[in-house]
Formats: C-alpha cells, sequence, structure tokens
C-alpha cells in the first residue's frame, strides 16, 4: 500500500476538494508569514541603518552633486550625534536625539547619476538590492529624480528628492514614496513675476530662451503665466538643445525682436554660456521700446553664479535658499558646513540636508523604519527652524511649502561667496497652488 | 534685413572656429592618414591653456575675510595686484591675449609628444583601430582636465577693452546691428591663423615638401627626403592650430572639459562636406555650415521648419555625400 493510500483511504469528491484547499492555504502560508517578518524592503536587522545618496558625480552637475554628498555626509555626522548638531538645534518640533535613527547608527552609500537617468536608475537599484538602502536621496536633474522616485515606488523604499524644480516632480508624476523639499517651476513664476512688474513695467515685450527638455517646458510655461497675467506680453518663446553650448545664434534673433526683456529658463552650464552671451551681445545696454532691456534667469544658484561672474550683476531669479540668511536654522547649517569644509553650502547641499534631517524625523515620529509610517509622518508635517521659516510638507502632493527668494545677482559682492543678495522673501501664500492642476496620481504605499 | 546681416555675421564667426579645427583635422589626415578623434580634445586643451594662464597670473594670497562672521572664510587677492597695483590689474585683464603666446610653445610640444608617444604606431592600422585610440586618448585627456578643474565651466573674461560691443551696421550706414568685439576679433583671427597656414604650405621649402607627400608619400621617400620627420611637425601645427582656436573661444564660451566633443562631431561633418583631406574644402565648408546654422535659427524659419536649426548641418552633409561623394572639394 501506498503512502497516499494510507493518508486518504477514502478518497471523496468531497474529501479531494477539503484536501485541495488545505493544500493551497499550507502553500500560502510562508508567504503571508514571510510578508509579517519582512514586512517592508530592507528592514534594518543589525544595529545600523543604511541611507543612498544618488548625486552625479560625474557629468556636467558633478561639483553642485559634490557639494550635495557634502551636506549628506554632514547631515549623517549630527544624526549620529558627531559634531555640533547643526540643524538638529534648531529643528522644530524635533523628535531626533542624535543617537542615529530609533537608535541604529546611520551609515551610508552613495551612487553616481550621472546626470542621466538610466544610469541613476542603475546605481539607486544597486544601492536598494545589493547595499540594502532604505532610502534613497540625491538630483540635480528633473529628468534623473522622476526616474528615481518611479523606481523608489516600484521598489518600495522612500525617496526624499533633492535638486529638482520641475513641476511634474510632485506633479503628473508624483508618487506615494516620492518627496520633495525644494520649491518648482510654478512658484519661481509667481514668486518672480510681481517682483518683475514692480522693478521693470507692466508693459513689457517678453522673449524667452528655454531648455528643450521637462524642467524647461514647465519652467517657461510657469513664467508665461505668471508675466502674462500681469500685463506682460510674449514675443517668442524659443526652445534650445540642452547643451547647446554657443547660444549665440539664438541670442542675434533677439536683438531686432522688438522685445525688451528676455528670460533665460536655462540652468547650469547653459545658464552660465547663455547669459555670458546674451550680454557680450550688449543686450543689457540696449534701449528698446524706449526702456531698458533686461535679463531675467529664474531660477539661480550661487554655483551657477561664480560660473557667470560679472555677468550676473544686478539679474534678477529665485532661489529655495542662500547662505546669507539670518535664521538661526541657516545659521546653525553654514557655520557646521564651513567649519567642516571652508565654504559656505550651495542650495543643494541645503535642500539635501534638510531632506535627510526630516526623513529621519519621520522614522522616529513614525517609531519605524516602515515606508507606509514614515510616509504618514512626513505627510502635512510642519516644521520650523530649517532655513526657510515655517515650512509644511502637503499630504496630497508631497510638496514642500514654504517662502520663496527672489534674488539679485549682487553689484559689489564682498566676498567670492556673496554673490547673491535676496531682494524679496515671497510669502508662502502668494505660491501656494491647488494640488489638482498638475494632475498625476501619488498611489499606494509599499504598492 | 538687419537680422538677416546679423545672422551671417553670426554664422562667419562660429564658421571661423568651425574651420581652425577642421583645418586641423583636414590636415592630419591628408598627410598622416590618421583619423583623429582626439583632434577636439587639443581644442579643449588650448582653452585650457587660457585657464591656466588665468589660474597663473591670479595666484592669490589668502586675506581673513571680515564680512563673514559664521566660520572662518578668506578672501583672495592676487599677488600680482598686491605686488604692481593697477600694472597687475592690467596683466590679469590681458590673460587671453597673454595665453596665445603661451599656447603655441605647449600645444606644439603636446602635439609632438601625441604624435611621437601613440599616433605614430596606428599608421599602418585601419582607419576603425585609429578611431578607438584617438578617442580613448580624447577620453583620457577630458578625465585629466576633469580632475584638475572639475566639472563646470570656467568663466575667462576678455580684455576690459573688447568685452563689450560695438555697433558694426554704422560703420556701412546700417546703424542697428551689434556685435560682441572678441567675436569680430576670433573672426578676424581665424581668418589670420588660415592665411598663415596656407601660406606656409605655399610659400615655403617646408610646405612645399609637405605638399608633395601628401600627393606621394612613397616618391618623396625615395628622394631621400625624411617624410615622417615632416609630417610630426605638421601634426604638431595642426594641434598648434586648433588649440589656438581653444584659446581664443575662452571668453566666447566657458571651458569645461567636455567642450572638444562638443565641437569633434560637428568638426568631422565639416570635413566630410569639404571633402576629406581637402584643406581648402574644409575652409570653405566650416564658414558655410556656420552661416547655415546661424541663419536656420531664425525664428521665421524654425516657424515654417521646426527643430530645422539642430538637424540643418547633417542635412546639408547627407545631401552633398549624396550627390558629390566625395565632398565639395573632395578629389576623385
Amino acid at each position: 500500500m501506498s503512502d497516499d493510500d494510507k493518508k486518504f483511504p477514502n478518497l471523496s469528491r468531497r474529501g479531494f476538494l477539503k484536501a485541495s484547499i488545505a493544500t493551497a492555504a499550507v502553500t500560502a502560508a510562508p508567504t503571508i508569514l514571510i510578508r509579517n517578518a519582512h514586512a517592508f524592503v530592507n528592514e534594518p536587522k543589525g544595529a545600523t541603518v543604511t541611507l543612498g545618496f544618488n548625486v552625479p558625480q560625474t557629468g556636467a552637475y558633478a561639483d553642485e552633486g559634490a557639494d550635495e554628498l557634502r551636506a549628506f555626509k554632514l547631515a549623517v555626522k549630527h544624526l549620529n550625534g558627531e559634531g555640533d548638531g547643526g540643524m538638529l538645534n534648531t529643528m522644530k518640533p524635533s523628535s531626533l536625539k542624535g543617537n542615529g535613527i530609533l537608535g541604529k547608527k546611520v551609515t551610508y552609500v552613495t551612487g553616481d547619476t550621472q546626470t542621466k537617468s538610466d544610469a541613476a536608475r542603475a546605481s539607486a537599484k544597486r544601492m536598494i538590492e545589493k547595499d540594502g538602502a532604505l532610502m534613497i536621496s540625491g538630483g540635480s536633474s528633473s529628468g534623473v529624480a522622476i526616474a528615481v522616485q518611479s523606481l523608489c515606488q516600484e521598489a518600495g523604499v522612500i525617496f526624499m528628492a533633492g535638486l529638482t524644480h520641475s513641476n511634474d516632480t510632485t506633479g503628473k508624476d508624483k508618487r506615494k514614496h516620492g518627496f520633495r523639499h525644494f520649491f518648482n517651476a510654478y512658484m519661481s513664476g509667481q514668486a518672480l513675476a510681481p517682483v518683475l512688474a514692480e522693478e521693470y513695467g507692466r508693459d513689457r515685450k517678453a522673449y524667452h530662451l528655454t531648455a528643450d527638455y521637462t524642467w524647461g517646458w514647465t519652467q517657461e510655461e510657469s513664467i508665461k503665466n505668471a508675466t502674462e497675467a500681469l500685463g506682460w506680453k510674449t514675443v517668442a518663446a524659443v526652445r534650445t538643445p540642452l547643451g547647446a553650448g554657443d547660444f549665440s545664434q539664438y541670442i542675434t534673433p533677439v536683438l531686432n525682436s522688438g522685445a525688451d526683456v528676455l528670460i533665460l529658463n536655462h540652468y547650469g552650464k547653459d545658464m552660465v554660456n547663455s547669459l555670458t552671451q546674451a550680454v557680450q551681445f550688449g543686450l543689457r545696454d540696449k534701449m528698446v521700446n524706449g526702456k531698458k532691456f533686461e535679463i531675467v534667469v529664474p531660477l539661480f544658484s550661487r554655483l551657477m553664479a561664480q560660473g557667470a561672474g560679472d555677468a550676473i550683476k544686478g539679474i534678477l531669479g529665485t532661489t529655495n535658499w542662500h547662505w546669507s540668511l539670518s535664521d538661526e536654522g541657516s545659521k546653525a547649517f553654514v557655520k557646521s558646513f564651513g567649519a567642516e569644509y571652508g565654504f559656505p553650502p550651495s542650495q543643494a547641499a541645503q535642500t539635501c540636508y534638510v531632506q535627510t534631517l526630516l526623513y529621519a524625523n519621520a522614522c522616529e515620529m513614525a517609531g519605524t523604519f516602515n515606508p507606509c509610517g514614515v510616509i504618514e509622518a512626513l505627510e502635512g508635517f510642519k516644521f520650523d527652524g530649517m532655513g526657510n521659516g515655517p515650512t509644511e510638507y502637503r499630504a496630497a502632493d508631497h510638496q514642500c511649502f514654504k517662502d520663496v527668494l527672489v534674488v539679485r545677482g549682487k553689484e559689489k559682492p564682498s566676498s567670492q561667496f556673496d554673490l547673491l543678495e535676496v531682494a524679496k522673501v515671497v510669502p508662502r501664500s502668494q505660491v501656494e497652488y491647488d494640488p489638482s492642476i498638475f494632475g498625476g496620481e501619488l498611489g499606494q504605499c509599499n504598492a | 534685413m538687419e537680422a538677416i546681416l546679423l545672422q551671417i555675421l553670426n554664422g562667419l564667426d562660429k564658421g571661423g572656429a568651425y574651420a581652425l579645427i577642421a583645418l586641423g583635422l583636414s590636415l592630419v589626415f591628408g598627410t598622416l592618414g590618421v583619423v583623429n578623434f582626439a583632434h577636439g580634445a587639443l581644442f579643449m586643451l588650448g582653452a585650457f591653456v587660457a585657464v591656466s594662464v588665468q589660474e597663473l597670473l591670479t595666484i592669490s594670497m589668502r586675506v581673513k575675510d571680515p564680512s563673514i562672521t559664521f566660520f572662518d572664510a578668506y578672501k583672495e587677492v592676487p599677488y600680482l595686484e598686491v605686488w604692481w597695483g593697477d600694472i597687475g590689474r592690467a596683466i590679469i585683464d590681458y590673460s587671453v591675449p597673454i595665453s596665445i603666446v603661451a599656447a603655441i610653445p605647449v600645444m606644439l610640444l603636446i602635439g609632438l609628444a601625441m604624435e611621437r608617444g601613440l599616433i605614430r604606431y596606428f599608421y599602418k592600422r585601419d582607419h576603425a583601430d585609429q578611431i578607438l585610440v584617438t578617442f580613448g586618448l580624447a577620453i583620457v585627456l577630458q578625465e585629466i582636465v576633469k580632475s584638475f578643474y572639475g566639472a563646470n565651466p570656467i568663466p575667462v573674461a576678455a580684455p576690459e577693452a573688447v568685452a563689450t560691443s560695438v555697433d558694426v551696421g554704422a560703420v556701412f550706414g546700417m546703424p542697428g546691428i551689434v556685435y560682441p568685439w572678441w567675436r569680430l576679433i576670433y573672426l578676424l583671427f581665424s581668418v589670420v591663423v588660415i592665411g598663415l597656414v596656407f601660406a606656409f604650405l605655399q610659400f615655403t621649402t617646408f610646405g612645399m615638401v609637405v605638399r608633395a607627400g601628401m600627393h606621394d608619400r612613397e616618391m618623396v621617400s625615395l628622394l631621400g627626403i625624411n617624410i615622417e620627420r615632416r609630417f610630426t611637425i605638421v601634426f604638431g601645427i595642426a594641434a598648434v592650430v586648433a588649440g589656438l582656436a581653444g584659446t581664443m573661444y575662452t571668453p566666447i564660451l566657458s571651458p569645461d572639459y567636455h567642450m572638444g566633443m562638443d565641437f569633434l562631431v560637428l568638426s568631422f561633418v565639416v570635413v566630410v562636406v569639404g571633402g576629406m583631406g581637402s584643406l581648402p574644402g574644409a575652409v570653405a565648408a566650416g564658414f558655410l555650415l556656420g552661416i547655415l546654422q546661424s541663419f536656420f535659427s531664425m525664428n521665421e524659419i524654425k516657424s515654417i521648419l521646426p527643430g530645422i536649426d539642430q538637424i540643418i548641418i547633417y542635412l546639408v552633409a547627407v545631401i552633398i555625400l549624396l550627390v558629390r561623394p566625395r565632398g565639395l572639394m573632395g578629389k576623385d
């Protein structure tokens, strides 16, 4: 007699069905058990927790990436209770104790995005799968940020975006697992337009030169809408290839176009080149329609200002943060960054530092590393003392809302870092918008 | 009308750079038969000679910066300024013209080293090998520059006296054609350099031998002339031409480690359109493609054919290759 015959001596149809259901239940059980045992991806088992910093270490944004990495390292140091603590001392409310995150020491791994979406995804994947990173942060290009954000959603880890300014990051491409502290193109437009109208008048004709990719398009649209609402006219909006180098062929048509303002929707190297060349073509000395010709660069950074040299003087734009701010949070951060590296941090460094602290704090608040808990803690979280005044992580789209800085290239810099001056702090209420205007769905956590 | 003249002028100065790079590329191909993908890197190295000279001239002493109170920050004041005041400032201001003088020997040495150290071992190999090794060399040079100077563009200013623009049209009774001084100087400079190279090849004995060698290398060798050595010098000259083009270009385009690659592709198209190995062809095609590129960037044309500005050069190359497979001035 076989074993089966022993187990099922009188196998009936009903008996077979019961046995099948039982078998199915037993087969399914381990999966349920495993899911319970590993409720989320990369749950830290030992005494440490690993974070993944994915920044451009090579390529056109390498210098910006290097500054982001410096900020990440400093944040880890402060979280582990080393150094002077930086913004840990000024952040309110804060659950951070300076003993790592939930008592576990923070370690980190780094990846190189090369400012390319595919390379960024590959390095993020490696950090999640091989190094066990619980959270990925970094950026320096909206294309990269959007690509890595969707990867993190699929993988089930949190993505704390670094420098990314496209409306799409928390607009049509937003994800439940992705959070952005940096401001966006829409906010730049809303903050900048009234200052432009105030300084240059309402009867202006603008000419846009725009970087031909996701960030450029949303930037152009945002500034166009905001300035046209104030009475400006748009003469032309010309797309330029990313990394064009010599923009003279796009600048010469501006000269006789009848426009009296040139808006450069360029970033990084493109902005440095297009602005320098526009100034060389004498645009800033020109009088058109009886008015002085003006150039506007909607998104600025100090690193870019350094590249543009004298050309940046007097130019208006917006920035997420500037090291010369005198609030307690900024002062504490600049002090510890300066002491560590000998120069002040860039806006990219500040957003990355703050994002790391915010993630750690959310874990402490939630009492778990489980992304669902962390997301819940971050959604709607209101905080202060991090350099941008009272700030809120809006639950509907995971976008931070805070005051926006309108800055101007300083005419007489007192030091090599002192390149921008804050022209106006635009209150948060003026840059807020309905999250539905950009579409997109957050989706679910761990799904 | 002004707009068209402006675009033509812009095309000419763009074309000046293309022609200078393509001239060297064509010279190397015509003499040594080598397809040199590292030629763009020579343009980039020339630009970094200007950056290095600027850095040398502005070697600074660190002075404590009292305006920053959060941490210990330092201001940098160039020694030249400390020692010589206004004269020191003027020397720093003229760093680009000074770089030109420095770039000639530096680029000649780099060119000779490159040819003797690497390229000559590949004369007899097929073009694919030459492309691979020179492309590899270009990447190595690029990464070396990046490790020293970082990835961000470094601004290099033209002397203050010519940093502004001038109304070119006013000279011809058509005011309104405003153009930067430095770009006009660049155009003039490229014409002079091209003229010098042609004169050198045309009116010197050395040039005559090189031309004979380009025509029939074996025959010239059989006459007892060491054509190899002459070609090595030609490689050096090509490096100097590309390097000078780069040095002079720095006030127009803040140099970064990648600028050579950006120009390389365009220069190859220029050489192909002009006819491989044909020097007048390279120059003519350089200016022609520069003008076409500028002209097709005009909004009036772009509104009819969107995106045409980005493909026009390649479109022309395709048409020329279909109609005249050996290029505009290539020999059959």
